[in-house]
């Protein structure tokens, strides 16, 4: 079980909504995942053009929260901004807070992040912020009002996996009190896997199943992918070591001695 | 509006929203980067040159 600024989840798999074929299609992979979250976002809506509301339709007839996002916001007041009007139009005090510094990388500016999340939780928004795997940051923003953290695990859209291992584990480590939700750069099942396995406590995927040749196949392979990350994470893995270990006796091993 | 100039009528967001087209659209507006909640729209007067965004629910990661 997941629990969430209170809200408890029996899936530990957030989706995206965004980049796929078609809405029918997001729909079916939305409920092939047994997600019961997906992130959303806002965007210029022309007169006449009702695309938003198309959209806003279809996911309000599918079974999960919405967790809207401030995805291409550069700096603390559009963030800030954009989450009031999402509040309003959502209806939820959750948000996706993402202040990105960098557009390459499309990289947090955890300086603009901790800011607006300063302000946003004390204005009664709950703040899933979009960071980094950096431990001081991760304090401030805990600090700020934050009640869990969603550290990148690669470059948005990157589809490479977890690149960070090592700060990855010392964030889990350091920070042992509060969900953390991989969001960002996983490209296949396994790497999900590998994010329950060291103890994360979700992850977030969009372009992986999105992207996909078969979106529906691939939401279907990532939850079972997260199920299995979680059972293994409650099974405790062995500890790896450096040289082998038969795992056949050697006691009375033949031709020896 | 939303990058766009526009000619409006009515100097009144909320008319201003209806005279254009977007009529019971889900939508939130921001005037000059500060929100305007639906509540305030028919109080908000809209100046010459004013920047006003009408956003509504996409998708998104």
């Amino acid at each position: 079980m997941l629990e969430l600024y209170g809200t408890r989840l029996s899936s530990h798999l957030l989706l995206g909504t965004a980049r796929y074929p078609s809405p029918a299609l997001l729909s079916a992979a939305v409920r092939a995942s047994g997600c019961e979250v997906v992130t959303v976002a806002l965007r210029r809506e022309a007169a006449g053009e009702r695309a938003g509301q198309g959209f806003w339709s279809l996911i309000r007839e599918l079974p999960v929260q919405v967790l809207p996002n401030t995805a291409g916001c550069h700096t603390v007041k559009e963030a800030v901004t954009t989450a009031h009007m999402a509040r309003e139009v959502f209806g939820t005090r959750w948000l996706k807070l993402e202040v990105i510094g960098e557009d390459d990388t499309l990289q947090p500016d955890v300086f603009g992040l901790v800011e607006a999340a300063r302000i946003l939780c004390a204005e009664g928004f709950q703040v899933f912020p979009y960071t980094t795997e950096d431990l001081v940051v991760a304090e401030r923003l805990l600090e700020a009002g934050c009640e869990l953290l969603m550290p990148w695990g690669a470059p948005i859209g990157s589809g490479r996996g977890l690149s960070n291992l090592y700060g990855l584990k010392c964030l889990r480590a350091h920070v042992s009190h509060v969900p953390l939700i991989i969001d960002a750069g996983l490209g296949v099942p396994s790497h999900a896997a590998q994010a329950l396995e060291l103890g994360f406590d979700a992850v977030l995927v969009n372009s992986a199943v999105a992207q996909a040749k078969d979106p529906v196949q691939m939401a279907a392979a990532f939850a079972q992918a997260v199920s299995a990350g979680l059972a293994a994470r409650a099974a405790g893995p062995m500890e790896p070591r450096d040289f082998a270990a038969p795992s056949t006796p050697v006691i009375g091993t033949a031709f020896r001695g | 509006m939303n990058g766009a100039w526009h000619e409006v009528r009515a100097p009144q967001l909320a008319q201003a929203l209806e005279d254009l087209g977007y009529g019971d659209s889900v939508v939130s507006t921001a005037v000059n980067g500060e929100f305007v909640a639906v509540q305030a729209r028919a109080l908000t007067c809209l100046c010459e040159g004013d920047r006003v965004e009408v956003l509504a629910p996409m998708q998104g990661g």
